[in-house]
């Protein structure tokens, strides 16, 4: 896809996101947009997964271990045909399989998440029986930094490394930011490379926000034979959105509707910018 | 009747006002202070406030040890987390090494009901009753609340204490007396019996309401201590009523229900009686009184179920 089409995308994801978030009147809004970059490429251009393959035991997974970005994932599943895009109308409503996190009622999910911390072993899991099975798929997995707290991914971190699941590549989505303060303010996770690196992982940092950069070090994987792989994207929490950036309070924030309208309207010179850098 | 304010409100107004006086008083969170409303708590008592980050395990292993030296601990979380991802510190730390900690299971049942069931606590009940040690209390309103909370902190046991986030009505006077293990008989009534914990009692008064217009007498029982419970309270109303519904926001098995079907069993003491609660399939969507609507757990619903049951 060139960079023009995913840049396009990634503006329209994060216009659906709002939209959908909006309508439902709830949604973890800062981290869907935070991460959607991430997935814009993760699911356009490094992944083998589709509508068409989605039971092949071959295709590669995705399970979103930071689940509450449920939004997120919905748009970018609805954009490549899993289900119409209409049924995110139903959002949170009432007998809609559209819950406020990612569940298997919906067709792409792989796993359904919520509670942080279940990601990174299930996927470790996962990359284990590929090794076993002598298959090529790979295995993604999106963290975030607040997440990292639970103590169930170091124990991940510990196996995954023992069992040499270079099949394996968990993304943090490092947007520095949790429910309650900073991170480093909560409970400080850095210095992360080091700490995976010291666990026995290879570990690249990318500009969370740069599709280049995304898909290069995606498809650079295994970084190490025999390691795997930890791609620390760093984020801003409410990309794309001026008064969202880098704001605690935009973590499950929904927009009242002159603010939505304003995010239209910055999306939308966003959108301007493309047509004339082309 | 007076709409309250929700019982997380009053619990952390409650915690702000013993801190103001015991400096023993000590709330851990695990990234949980906004959704538990200890946000005022935090700028008023900042030395006795630990965040732990999201870990709820370690939440109640820090808990445990910092109850250990004789500090008054909360450790405050979603009931979903803290009763699943911690139950072995619950049951290890706290319960099997009696360590006076005060577990606070927030938005409990499906208070996130949209969130979905990783968000949703309806197995709390069932896990923690199987736990020695621990006393359990689902406050209905916010009188309850606030004397629950009063209760643990001075109690010198484990506590664990579940309510939701919305506005509740006040169900009892300021006179009336809350005493752990103690139902409280809000409405006196011969036909049915409804005997119900936390956010499910003002339906069930509700439905009574109802059920009396049309001549059928109800008692309502609010059942806020689940462990140690009132076996005294449930015997007499099974002798005094013709039938009995139990209501509760948690799954079927393993609740109220069962847990009053087992007593009355154990008896010999047989008469009509219906377990209301979430059934045993994957849980409805929606808001939690979308979901309690679809379960039945509405004044409409359990005055249905009042007249069905009057009938056999
Ligand atoms: C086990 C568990 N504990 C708590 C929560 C509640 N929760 C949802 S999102 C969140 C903060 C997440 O912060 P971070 O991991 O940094 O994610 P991001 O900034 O990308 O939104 C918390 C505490 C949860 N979903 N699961
Ligand atoms: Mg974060």
């Amino acid at each position: 896809m060139s960079n023009l089409a995913i840049q396009k995308k990634s503006v329209a994801y994060r216009k659906k996101i709002l939209t959908y978030i909006k309508k439902a009147k709830a949604g973890h809004t800062g981290g869907s947009l935070s991460c959607i970059d991430i997935l814009n490429v993760l699911y356009n251009e490094v992944m083998n997964v589709s509508p068409d393959n989605f039971h092949d035991p071959d295709r590669d997974r995705y399970i979103q271990s930071k689940g509450h970005s449920v939004e997120a994932l919905f748009v970018v599943l609805a954009d490549k045909g899993f289900f119409p895009e209409s049924d995110l109308e139903t959002l949170c409503q009432y007998q809609s399989h559209y819950v406020g996190h990612p569940t298997r009622k919906v067709n792409g999910v792989e796993q359904n998440t919520g509670a942080l911390g279940h990601g990174l072993p299930i996927c470790a899991g996962v990359a284990l029986a590929g090794k076993m099975d002598k298959k090529d798929y790979k295995v993604y997995t999106l963290l975030g930094d607040g997440e990292l707290a639970e103590g169930s991914n170091w124990e991940a971190a510990m196996v995954a490394a023992h069992y040499k699941l270079d099949n394996l590549t968990a993304i943090v989505d490092r947007n520095t930011l949790q429910i309650t303060d900073r991170t480093r303010n909560v409970c400080n996770s850095e210095p992360l490379a080091e700490k995976f690196q010291a666990f026995g992982w290879a570990v690249k940092e990318v500009d969370g926000h740069n599709f280049g950069e995304l898909k290069d070090t995606f498809l650079s994987a295994p970084f190490e034979k025999g390691k795997p792989n930890l791609v620390i994207a760093n984020t801003t929490k409410g990309k794309g959105i001026s008064f969202m950036e880098d704001v605690l309070k935009w973590h499950h924030g929904v927009p009242s509707d002159e603010e939505f309208e304003q995010c239209m309207q910055e999306l939308e010179q966003f959108t301007n910018t493309f047509e004339t850098v082309q | 009747m007076n709409l309250g304010i929700p019982n997380l409100v009053a619990f952390a107004e409650t915690l702000e006002a013993l801190a103001e006086n015991d400096h023993k008083i000590v709330a851990v969170t695990s990234d949980s202070r906004g959704s538990g409303k200890l946000v005022a708590f935090v700028k008023k008592y900042p030395d006795q406030i630990v965040e732990v980050g999201i870990a709820e395990q370690n939440l109640v292993g820090m808990a445990t040890g910092l109850a250990s030296t004789g500090k008054k601990v909360f450790a405050v979380s979603p009931s979903c987390f803290l009763t699943a991802r911690s139950l072995e510190q619950i049951k290890n730390d706290v319960c099997y090494s009696d360590n006076p900690v005060n577990l606070i299971g927030i938005s409990a049942g499906v208070s996130y009901g949209a969130l979905g069931t990783t968000h949703h606590s309806l197995h709390d009940l069932a896990v923690l009753r199987a736990i020695n040690n621990l006393n359990i209390i689902v406050p209905a309103d916010n009188f309850e609340t606030r004397n629950a909370i009063k209760l643990a902190a001075n109690l010198e046991e484990p506590v664990f204490i579940r309510f939701g986030k919305r506005a509740m009505y006040d169900l009892h006077s300021e006179s009336s007396k809350f005493e752990l293990g103690k139902g409280i008989k809000i409405k006196n009534g011969k036909d049915v019996a409804f005997i119900a914990t936390g956010e499910t009692v003002y339906p069930a008064l509700q439905a009574a309401e109802l059920l009396e217009k049309e001549g059928i007498g109800c008692r309502v029982i609010s059942m806020h201590s689940i462990k140690p419970f009132d076996e005294v309270l449930l015997l007499e109303t099974a002798q005094n009523c013709g039938a009995i519904i139990t209501v509760e926001e948690h799954s079927v098995n393993g609740g109220l229900g069962e847990l009053c079907a087992g007593l009355l069993m154990q008896q010999g003491i047989a008469l009509p009686f219906k377990i209301v609660g979430i059934p045993d399939e994957y849980t409805a969507t929606g808001s939690q009184l979308e979901i309690f609507q679809h379960y039945g757990i509405s004044p409409e619903g359990l005055f249905k179920m009042g007249k069905e049951i009057v009938k056999k």
